[in-house]
């Protein structure tokens, strides 16, 4: 994957990027009331990297470890039949379990909300959290579902037809968000949703 | 992934690797409380079998309901097709309720082939005659996957009843894409007719020596000795059969330290495979089973829960 940083627009980059990390650690922290019984689970693929960094945040401030796992939704979408089958990724819970615990998912980007809807059906089927909370790194607006975050790092005001993308070193060599207008700069109406096209 | 499953032919190499990783996190719901997925929730599958079949058929049932499928097992044995409906009517009439998918087992080599082209929904072959058995050899290869990492340069012995086994063909063509190179051994009665040729143009060895072979080998798989479709006369008694091609537990002593035993069950324990062989700690016969459910679910679920399928 080769990392292009003309493409598009940068709203943030890689030092915003930390300190959204390090502001919602610190969340998650106080809303918390310390780091007892909390997991980070990762969405595939982007929020599985945020969650260990997220987690690394928290380990310093509190000085112990805190438990991550990544959490696959691929066969809970409800787009699965409107697009070719897609290969799932690792579903991997820390060794506790989900059980009783705080659940904190972590994703990328927040648009329609059908993925973290999958998420939400996916962890009834692996254990009963306590708590479940949902982080993002960007919310850029658009439910399709009343769903929202507990912890953004940062509100991002998008029209339907643009493009949000984030960058993460561990996948692609940099740390970046861009906005990138619609192909050709057409009004594109009826857009599939962000989650649908990684 | 193609539409059908009815041979190896149909899977590129990409496909069984994509195959394989899928079966890799379906492999994790067997250990899971809730074991089920609802990637194929509201579609329906047909096992429609003509052969007498316990695991690959529960295999089968298991990986779509862990799906969230509905499955429907059909016996076609001794049923319609004994009152005389043809291949074609009983097909026709199963798929006319409604059906999203076929699996089908049938004692023709080239039955699914030919049901594959009469119907308009993806055709799962679970073995035609002496033809193939592509999930078996899928998940033989996942199996050996796990175990031994790559099979880049793997040696596999391929032992037994060749003439008659359709796991041998289809892991023949899999184990090959994958890599490995393979030995197939048996007594000049059980090697299939022109296996020279054929050998020559897939790339595999024969040999009528097992002692010869066993030492060289990264994995042993022991096939059935299929009496049901022998008519008599492949060799002389069990005994010499076991003496010159059983493994034994001496020559389970001349293998290479950990190298793991297959075999696509149901076993002949003291014919083909000593007890001490198939119960040994190298032994990968239940993990083959295993393995089984998560493969049938991968392939299940590319077959069936994507775009394509929903035509």
């Amino acid at each position: 994957m080769t990392a292009n940083p003309d493409e598009g627009r940068v709203v943030l980059d890689a030092d915003d990027i930390a300190r959204a990390l390090t502001r919602i650690s610190h969340e998650i922290l106080e809303r918390n009331k310390g780091a007892a019984d909390l997991i980070l689970l990762g969405l595939q693929t982007r929020g599985v990297p945020l969650a260990k960094r997220i987690a690394a945040k928290i380990s310093e401030v509190e000085g112990t470890s805190i438990a991550t796992g990544s959490l696959d939704v691929t066969m809970y979408r409800d787009d699965l039949r409107s697009n070719p089958t897609r290969t799932p990724h690792r579903t991997a819970l820390p060794g506790t379990g989900i059980d009783g615990k705080t659940v904190v998912l972590v994703d990328d980007v927040l648009y329609s909300g059908r993925t973290i809807r999958a998420a939400l059906d996916a962890l009834s089927d692996l254990g009963r959290p306590a708590v479940v909370r949902l982080a993002v790194l960007v919310d850029r607006g658009h439910r399709e579902l009343p769903i929202r975050a507990d912890h953004v790092g940062k509100n991002l005001p998008t029209a339907r037809a643009e493009r949000v993308r984030l960058r993460l070193v561990e996948v692609d060599g940099l740390d970046a968000v861009s906005i990138s207008g619609p192909p050709g700069g057409a009004e594109i109406t009826d857009v599939p949703s962000q989650e649908a096209a990684r | 992934m193609t539409r059908h499953l009815l041979s190896i032919d149909d899977v590129s190499v990409a496909d069984i690797h994509q195959l394989f990783e899928t079966a890799a996190e379906m492999h994790d719901v067997q250990k899971r409380e809730v074991k089920k997925l609802p990637a194929l929730r509201g579609r329906t599958v047909i096992n429609l079998f003509f052969e007498d079949s316990t695991r690959t058929r529960s295999s089968f049932e298991i990986a779509g309901k862990w799906l969230s499928a509905d499955v429907i097992n059909l016996s076609a044995k001794g049923s319609s097709t004994s009152k005389g409906e043809s291949l074609r009517d009983t097909v026709l009439t199963v798929t006319a309720m409604g059906i999203d998918g076929l699996v089908m087992r049938h004692s023709a080599s080239g039955a699914a082939h030919q049901v594959a082209g009469w119907l308009d929904i993806p055709v799962i072959n679970a073995g035609d005659g002496t033809h193939e058995h592509p999930t078996q050899a899928l998940l033989d290869g996942y199996t050996l996957t796990r175990r031994l990492g790559s099979l880049e340069g793997k040696h596999v012995a391929i032992v037994g009843d060749l003439t008659h086994s359709r796991v041998f063909r289809s892991n023949i063509k899999s184990l090959t894409k994958l890599g490995a190179s393979v030995t197939a051994v048996a007594p000049p009665t059980l090697m299939p007719s022109g296996v020279g040729p054929w050998s020559e143009e897939a790339g595999f060895a024969t040999s009528y020596d097992l002692d010869a072979v066993l030492p060289e080998a990264d994995a042993v798989m022991m096939l059935r000795v299929q009496k049901e479709r022998m008519s008599g006369g492949y060799f002389p008694s069990p005994r010499e059969y076991t003496v010159g091609y059983g493994l034994t537990r001496q020559r389970l002593g001349t293998l290479k330290p950990g190298t793991p035993i297959l075999h696509p069950g149901p076993m002949n324990r003291g014919l083909e495979i000593a007890a001490d062989a198939a119960d040994a700690a190298d032994s990968l016969i239940l993990d083959q089973v295993s393995a089984g459910v998560a493969v049938r679910m991968a392939v299940l679920y590319h077959l069936l829960a994507g775009e394509e399928a929903a035509q």
